[in-house]
């Protein structure tokens, strides 16, 4: 494989600014997965648990199953393969079996000719529950009776940890983390439960191919991990199961683990019928994971002058009911635990355990979140220890390529947070707007609640990392064909989910470049048509089909000057190999555990009213480390929505829980900010290109979601004085209450 | 579910009348949502939207007649907005443009939730409501109109008409407080009213009692009105905000509210 960085010829790229999807997105006329239709289709609805957790005493769908219109009701009974799935382990059934873990779990599916027949059927499912104590409190919850009796994530070459409840503990130890430094700072941190809060719900068609097999159509972060988890459920092969990708309404994580793949898929097998499957916005809440809730503890050293001695940190992450990726997100963060820092002795304790609360999984930024929100208030802490600039001390301690992280890893890649942390702080920050304002340009926004009483105003700082593409040894690949025509015209095939972040245009402006034709076509994503290209997700996607595309652009080309006439060729694409890390120390076994890092800094000013605790963000600047930026349009783009999802973390998004069912599932009442509460975001690009990557490109979606809630909490606690320990910050914790 | 379109307001008495069971809807604003929620199924919905008489506000001697049909947007602009300008206020803060072209007043008072925001501006201005069926009109104080969470007093058979209110012409201020800047449910909100011409206070607040409630004092108990106010609600903890903090901030709000009002 060609390692040669190639510069993008201007003329072939394609203009920055035309997004295919932007203009049908903007006039209502994109077709997202909850607008297919198929003849003769049916509706399919899932009965889910009211409890958290509790026992199956019996299932009774004979009256259901007499209702107008219903053609099917199924029970785990009806699952014809395997009766379990999930995303890394399959501990989690299609329908459930003789217990319900989680509020919300599916327990049943029915399928009618009209989606009220079908709401009707599934409530006349009745189901017998003997309610559980559930395991709310994930500090207990290695102490309570065992929600997965058979352990399910164990010996996959994690740490052994006898005690019940843990799906994955975590240790980084390197050096002494004893060891003493002039001054102390310690803190503990809470994140709550944020949601992705995608707009379009889970959704999607199943087409049975009257030859056993099925179509599945439906919105997704990655199409073959899709059917290989279905396709065994179904007692199929997995050519049988064809996943082709819908219209994505978002996805950020989640749509990364199975929805209503599997049931629509059985539906439709069993009825002969087409069935389509749309969660309403309620449903949604429960109908995928969620970012996990954290509870960090810390502890730093460093000597009088601000050098870093000694980090230890306690990170316990409350993965819900399901594995999902939490073995995946509590590596994340102990490996991004510290921050982009250079710190010879460190000691990372994390777990991750089961409980009966809402499952957690993947979500933007992926464990670095949350490590962040704690290391970077840490950092602050230290520095009014010491006092010392905030950003003298993140500059004096930076982590650069050269330098190591906990892991034993040596930074090779490009990594210049020195950079990015001096222009982040160069940017010019506004001046105060003088009062009288309008009631929207001050905290409270429409509420008119303050005419400038109680109004303080605080700057922030914080800086974030973390790795792109998949890490420890996974293998992570991705494939892409090329189909050359005579006439010199290309169709390109990659399965790469465009999940509204863009890559459908990279992967066009790639081939377009390599083949040095503007003639090319993307054809829709779909399992049936090439081979895997991973997720949509961990910030890879632009990297890896990007290399995947220029592999196998280079390669039909190679093959026509060879062959001549029409060639169609597949490629797999590889970044460079991960190892595992040591179950034991958390080091490196071999080379690195993670490719490629990328680190953002953030500047935010914020003006706080401290009497009732409401919040104007007023301006945010960046400067995000992003390689090479292939369409600078889609690259602000990323930073925006990123750092509004950290803004919503930071300042009103969660989901609330009692007892493990969720108290707030709808956009009534978990908020998610609007057009008034998210500010014009400066983005300085640093482009240091990527050494290990195809034109030295680097992922750019998670950097402002980790940065932005940490540098937001610590303009507010510039504002207010407050310690600001938890996130979403509550209007009480301002107001002291 | 059918829908029963009336072209006038006796029309629309009639079939009300004929039909207790049907749900009016003026904006739809909550009615639809209820309907999307499948909270409600009723048979029949009875559109008010072509009945004349409810839309728009007129003026009848000293009282202002505002329709039960007039919008947010309405109520933000001219006459009513330069009258009643706390309603007005609180007008800008009910959710979005979308909801504010839709939302009716009307429809706030049918809602008769805690948190509706125009509750507040129209209790300090001593509102009456004027609801009517065909065995009559009657006038219920809006005070006594708001019975319980999310009940008034409207009877089976009965339609709202308007609101009527005698402008007090007197300072006065809407503030509503929320975790978000915009389009959000009040987590508490305030309407005051600095009455000089009878020498006396008036406060109304949002979600933080079961209906929005009415406090007044003589106009010299400024300073320990704040503590009033706060004191007159009886708020809960759920999932949008505190106990605690509901009364802080009423506390802090009223405040706030008398100093706009008396500078
Ligand atoms: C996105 C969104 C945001 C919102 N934000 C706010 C907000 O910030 N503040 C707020 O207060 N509300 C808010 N609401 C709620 C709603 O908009 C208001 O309560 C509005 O005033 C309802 O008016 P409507 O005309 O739409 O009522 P409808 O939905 O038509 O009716 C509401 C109720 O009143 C009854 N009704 C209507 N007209 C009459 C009549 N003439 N006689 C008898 N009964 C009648 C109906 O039967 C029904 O019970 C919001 C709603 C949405 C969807």
């Amino acid at each position: 494989m060609s390692t040669a960085t190639r510069t993008l010829r201007p003329g072939h790229a394609l203009p920055s600014t035309r997004r295919a999807d932007a203009a049908p997105k903007v006039t209502g006329e994109f077709a997202y997965s909850s607008d297919l239709h198929a003849a003769g289709m049916l509706w399919g609805q899932t009965v889910r648990s009211p409890h958290a957790h509790a026992r199956i005493l019996g299932i009774d769908v004979v009256q259901a199953r007499a209702m107008p219109g219903v053609h099917a009701v199924l029970t785990h009974e009806d699952v014809p393969g395997q009766k379990t799935y999930g995303l890394e382990f399959a501990d989690q059934p299609v329908l459930a079996i003789d217990r319900v873990r989680y509020f919300g779990e599916a327990v049943a599916i029915v399928a009618a000719e009209e989606p009220e027949q079908a709401r009707r059927a599934a409530a006349a499912v009745r189901v017998e529950y003997e309610p559980l104590e559930p395991v709310t409190d994930p500090e207990q919850a290695a102490e309570m009776a065992p929600l997965h009796p058979d352990r399910p994530t164990m010996g996959h070459g994690f740490r052994d940890d006898a005690r019940p409840n843990v799906v994955r503990s975590m240790v980084i130890r390197r050096g002494d983390p004893d060891a003493e430094g002039d001054v102390a700072v310690e803190g503990v941190y809470e994140i709550g439960q944020q949601d992705q809060a995608f707009l379009g719900p889970e959704s999607g068609i199943a087409i049975p191919d009257g030859e056993g097999g099925v179509d599945i159509h439906v919105a997704t972060q990655w199409l073959h991990v899709d059917r290989d988890q279905a396709a065994p459920c179904l007692a199929l092969e997995p050519e049988q199961v064809r996943i082709h990708l819908a219209g994505v309404g978002g996805a950020f994580g989640g749509r990364e683990d199975l929805s209503m793949q599997i049931h629509a898929a059985m539906l439709a097998l069993r009825t002969g019928r087409p069935v389509k499957i749309v969660y309403n916005r309620e449903e949604s809440f429960v109908g995928h994971i969620h970012r996990h809730p954290a509870r960090i503890w810390a502890q730093h050293r460093a000597t009088r002058d601000g050098k870093l001695v000694a980090v230890r940190m306690r990170i316990l992450i409350d993965g819900g009911a399901y594995a999902s990726s939490s073995t995946a997100v509590i590596a994340n963060a102990c490996s991004f635990a510290v921050g982009p820092y250079a710190v010879d002795n460190v000691l990372v304790d994390g777990l991750a355990v089961y409980t009966n609360n809402p499952p957690c999984g993947a979500m933007r930024g992926f464990g670095a979140v949350q490590a962040c929100f704690a290391a970077e208030a840490q950092m602050d802490k230290l520095a009014t220890a010491l006092e010392i600039d905030s950003v003298e001390l993140r500059l004096l301690n930076a982590l650069e390529p050269g330098g190591m992280l906990p892991t034993g890893q040596v930074v090779t890649g490009s990594l210049p947070t020195r950079d990015v942390i001096r222009r982040a702080a160069a940017l010019p920050v506004p001046e105060p707007e003088e009062l009288p304002r309008e009631a929207i340009r001050l905290p409270g926004g429409a509420g008119n609640t303050t005419r400038g009483e109680g109004v303080r105003r605080g700057v922030g700082f914080a800086v974030g990392f973390k790795n792109i593409c998949y890490s420890e040894g996974f293998d992570d690949y991705c494939t892409a064909r090329v189909v050359l025509a005579e006439d010199g015209s290309a169709e390109v095939h990659c399965a790469a989910a465009d999940v509204g972040q863009g890559v459908s245009d990279v992967i066009l402006q790639v081939a377009r470049l390599e083949l040095g034709t503007d003639d090319v076509t993307l054809a829709s994503g779909s399992t049936a048509r090439v081979g895997s290209a991973g997720s949509a997700s961990s910030s890879r996607m632009t990297w890896m089909a990007a290399g995947a595309v220029q592999t196998a652009c280079r390669a039909a080309l190679d093959e026509r000057d060879r062959s001549g006439g029409a060639v169609d060729v597949e490629r797999i694409y590889r970044h460079p190999r991960t190892y595992p890390l040591d179950p034991e120390t958390g080091q490196i076994t071999d080379g690195r555990a993670h490719v490629a890092l990328a680190v953002a800094a953030m500047r935010v000013v914020a003006e706080v009213d401290v009497d009732l605790g409401l919040t104007r963000v007023v301006w945010i600047g960046t400067a995000q480390d992003v390689g090479n930026a292939l369409n600078r349009t889609a690259v602000e783009g990323q930073i925006e929505g990123g750092t509004a999802q950290g803004l919503g973390l930071a300042l009103m998004e969660e989901i609330q829980t009692r007892d493990g069912v969720i108290a707030n599932a709808s956009f009534t009442d978990y908020l998610i900010p609007t057009f008034l509460d998210m500010p014009p975001v400066v983005s300085d690009l640093v482009e240091e290109p990527e050494p290990d990557a195809p034109y030295g490109v680097k992922g750019v979606g998670e950097p402002p979601t980790v940065v932005s809630t940490a540098a937001i909490v610590a303009a507010l606690r510039d504002a207010t004085g407050r310690e600001l320990a938890r996130v979403p910050v509550r209007p009480d914790d301002i107001a002291g209450l | 579910m059918d829908v029963l379109t009336p072209r006038s307001l006796d029309e629309a008495l009639r079939l009300k009348a004929e039909h207790p069971g049907a749900v009016s809807i003026q904006g739809g604003t909550d009615v639809m949502i209820a309907l999307n929620f499948d909270q409600a199924r009723p048979e029949l919905l009875l559109n008010l939207n072509e009945v004349v008489e409810l839309r728009g506000w007129s003026r009848e001697n000293g009282t202002l007649r505002l329709g039960a049909g007039l919008t947010y947007a309405d109520a933000m602009a001219d006459v009513v907005a330069d009258e009643l300008p706390a309603l007005a206020e609180a007008s800008r803060t009910v959710g979005s443009p979308q909801i504010r072209n839709r939302g009716t007043i009307g429809g706030n008072l049918g809602t008769a939730s805690p948190a509706g925001d125009a509750l507040p501006p129209l209790l300090v201005e001593r509102a009456v409501v004027e609801v009517a069926s065909t065995r009559g009109a009657r006038r219920v104080p809006l005070q006594e109109f708001l019975v319980g969470v999310k009940r008034n007093a409207l009877d089976d058979d009965e339609l709202i008409l308007s609101v009527l209110v005698e402008p007090s012409r007197q300072s006065q201020t809407f503030m509503k407080v929320g975790p978000r800047n915009a389009m959000v449910i009040a987590v508490c909100s305030l309407a005051v009213v600095v009455d000089r011409e009878r020498g006396e206070l008036r406060a109304a607040f949002g979600s933080a009692a079961p209906v929005a409630r009415l406090v007044t004092a003589a106009i010299d108990e400024a300073e320990s009105f704040p503590e009033q106010v706060a004191g007159a609600a009886s708020p809960i903890d759920d999932v949008r905000g505190t106990a605690a903090y509901r009364r802080h901030a009423l506390r802090v709000l009223t405040a706030r509210a008398l100093e706009r009002c008396l500078a």
